[in-house]
């Protein structure tokens, strides 16, 4: 059973980066390619935040000091090669650079910051940010203020004909180290220490009574997420030749924390469909509206108060049901489309009244032509207001009733699952 | 002299402006062990709801109404946000209000814009009280003084004498007995979260018109209140006090003095003419590290007293 358990979980990963890896063939615009990267990068990232929010408890507001530091000396090493005044080091080994900056961080502030985790941890967390975001602004020499410092990744010889000039080379390099790093962060969870930090989470009492030191047990997990977010860094900087102080910041700390809790703090899965969703959709919208921040503060709040499990928690829940009785699910598809349905409907027209109203505070001259959904709306009409007031009532009444219907139909579901497994 | 207490006035000044916000967040805190990533929030959209007010009945009834509507807000945050979170954990209700922060700032620059709106003192207040050796001071940083010295003493007040501020103070420690006793604790939580919010927006109200009104003046102010908060030790009132003039009037001499580690060294006598990297350090002003210092002040405290100032434990 076990050597079964562990070739299925060998194939999936196999599996995940062929997928990954025939992606850019397929999609193989610039676009695509640095989007694609973008999102190797922060899954990569994001999986290493949930070592500590989602195995160990522990929330930060502060990892992207560890990620940005990171990219800061992977950046200064590199325009050192360039200079001829480092020796060479190979590109392809730069995580590892990173991945040493971010574990020495880790060890100092995780010291400093692990005597208790929940809210007390948050706040310090936050407090870091903001320090090492004032200094990286202070510190002009090394980091080179608001500008940032630019780099050339062109460095050095160039071993088999790959000089990681072109942008496809750098998403293979990313691609390797995202693999390998998050393969590793998986295996972690499996080590007895990784359950060690899971049984801290759920009930530091009881593991320091076994006899664990739980300062120990945060600050080991600690220092090994911010070892994994310094390698991600390094790979930031080398795919964008660019690093500047908004990678430290608490904004960036933000975004990771936003991909890691709507993917799913509680599943290793989560944080990936978390970055990768929430990557394209970053860069898909931000060109269409201005309320792009808005809607993701919404969706996460939304998230927390009512599906503390994120996406993937959503997905788990019907795990015993798939794997007892695959023929319940077909009757759960009704009730979970006209509950989708009816969400869909409330959140388009709550979507309208917003782009309407920072229409009309921002944008609006004049003319009230606003197109929402390849359609024109006028927004200082009546009706277009009436309409989208309209879908959002009509969306909350509606889900009254289909979530009722919803959940039932899965409560009756669990209940035939649970006495086939008892019988 | 006269730079030197013009500075020590300023520096309470802001001092009281951090404890104004920082007594809120402590007393949710220590309450409820709710941690409210929002509270600069409402202390922004006092700011803004003041100006809007103020456009339209002048300042003083803005005063009042601004800091009750806020109150107002945030009583019916608690009880239809936070208390839905309360089951999932400490955690999951500051993710909420991370979550608010995020959505507040947006809406807040939906409506008024992404500039500085134009909050201004009341022209009744913009004169100068008083001179001091050829310094004039202005009327209003008085008046905001005075506001908050009596906010203060009000707040100290109610908890001490009255018998809702027993009950606040007994809900802290044994809200399960205090529930036995007849009272409704999630009513109480509500109303000190609601209690908290309002001094968040009165802060708002009384600072928006001379640190500027803009999208941006609650993540500014917001994390320096968590260092209060910690360094004067989480749910202790008399800590935060403390920390609130601390860290205010440490930050505001920092902001004008000039000296750098070079200074200190020539005064002992040698010249340190560093050419390289080390320069910067030398050459570093404490005016430059102000920003810092208050973070700085959070390092030492977590190495040398982990529980803060008054705090009774460890953070």
């Amino acid at each position: 059973m076990n050597l079964v358990n562990s070739i299925k979980s060998v194939s999936s990963w196999i599996i995940i980066g062929c997928i990954a890896a025939i992606m850019p063939l397929i999609f193989d615009s610039y676009f695509a390619l640095t989007l694609l990267s973008k999102m190797g990068v922060l899954v990569m990232f994001t999986v290493a935040y949930n070592m500590l929010l989602g195995q160990g408890g522990m929330l930060s507001f502060g990892h992207a000091i560890y990620f940005g530091f990171a990219g800061y000396v992977s950046v200064h090493i590199l325009n050192g090669i360039g200079e001829e005044f480092l020796p060479y080091f190979p590109i392809v080994l730069f995580p590892i650079i990173g991945a040493i900056v971010g574990a020495f961080l880790g060890v100092i502030i995780g010291y400093l910051s692990t005597r208790r985790a929940g809210t007390a941890f948050a706040m310090i967390s936050l407090g870091f940010c903001e320090m090492a975001t004032a200094f990286t602004l202070i510190f002009v020499v090394f980091f080179n203020g608001e500008d940032g410092i630019q780099t050339d990744r062109m460095v050095g010889p160039e071993p088999f004909g790959v000089s990681f000039g072109p942008q496809i080379e750098v998403y293979y390099l990313i691609l390797f180290w995202t693999l390998l790093t998050v393969v590793l962060m998986y295996l972690i969870t499996k080590t007895p220490f990784g359950r060690m930090s899971n049984a801290v989470r759920d009930n530091p009492e009881r593991a320091a009574f076994i006899g664990y030191n739980v300062r120990h047990v945060r600050w080991i997990a600690f220092t090994l997420s911010a070892m994994f977010a310094g390698a991600a860094g390094s790979l930031h900087a080398i795919n964008y030749e660019h690093i500047g102080f908004e990678s430290v910041s608490v904004i960036q700390s933000g975004q990771v924390l936003f991909m890691a809790f709507i993917g799913g703090v509680g599943h290793f899965l989560g944080p990936i469909i978390g970055a990768i969703g929430l990557t394209y959709l970053d860069s898909i919208l931000l060109d269409y509206t201005e309320a792009w921040l808005l809607y993701l503060g919404v969706t996460f709040s939304v998230i927390v108060a009512f599906a503390p499990g994120g996406l993937a928690g959503l997905i788990v829940m019907h795990g015993p049901i798939a794997n007892t009785n695959k023929s319940l699910l077909l009757g759960l598809v009704k009730p979970y489309l006209s509950a989708i349905g009816s969400t869909i409907l409330g959140v388009l027209g709550f979507i309208g009244i917003i782009e309407m109203l920072y229409f009309k505070s921002l944008i609006s001259k004049g003319e009230g032509e606003i197109i929402i959904y390849w359609t024109e709306f006028n927004a200082n009409g009546l009706l277009s207001w009436a309409l989208f007031i309209g879908m959002i009532i009509a969306g909350i009444l509606l889900s009254k009733i289909t979530y009722r219907q919803a959940k039932e139909s899965w409560d009756n579901a669990m209940s035939v699952v649970k006495s086939e497994i008892s019988s | 002299m006269d730079v030197f207490l013009f500075t020590l006035f300023n520096g309470i000044l802001y001092g009281m402006l951090l404890f104004m916000l920082s007594s809120g967040l402590t007393l949710i805190f220590g309450m409820m062990g709710v941690l409210n990533f929002a509270h600069a929030s409402f202390y922004m959209l006092g700011a803004y709801f003041a100006y809007q007010i103020s456009e339209y009945v002048g300042f003083y009834p803005a005063l009042i109404i601004a800091p009750l509507i806020i109150a107002f807000l945030g009583a019916y945050v608690e009880r239809y946000g936070l208390r839905r979170v309360h089951k999932f954990g400490h955690v999951a209700e500051l993710l909420f209000t991370f979550g608010l922060f995020y959505i507040i700032e947006e809406i807040v620059q939906m409506v008024w814009g992404k500039v500085p709106v134009g909050y201004h003192i009341p022209p009744s207040m913009d004169f100068s009280l008083f001179n001091l050796m050829g310094t004039s001071y202005p009327a209003y940083q008085i008046f905001v003084l005075t506001v908050s010295v009596f906010i203060f003493a009000g707040l100290f007040a109610v908890l001490t004498k009255t018998r809702a501020g027993l009950i606040i103070k007994a809900a802290l420690t044994h809200p399960e007995t205090v529930s036995a006793l007849g009272h409704n604790v999630p009513k109480v939580f509500m109303m000190v979260f609601g209690l908290g919010c309002g001094l968040a927006g009165l802060a708002g109200v009384l600072a928006g018109n001379t640190l500027g009104t803009e999208p941006a003046m609650a993540f500014m102010l917001g994390p320096i209140v968590f260092v209060v908060i910690v360094v004067g030790g989480l749910g202790s009132l008399k800590g935060a006090l403390v920390a609130s003039l601390l860290i205010g009037v440490m930050q505001t001499f920092a902001v004008s003095m000039d000296y750098s580690l070079n200074s200190l060294i020539s005064l002992l006598g040698f010249s340190f003419d560093a050419e390289s990297l080390w320069r910067i350090f030398v050459d570093l002003t404490i005016s430059q590290l102000a920003p810092v210092l208050p973070y700085l002040l959070l390092v030492v405290m977590l190495i040398a007293r982990p529980r803060g100032l008054f705090g009774t434990r460890d953070v």
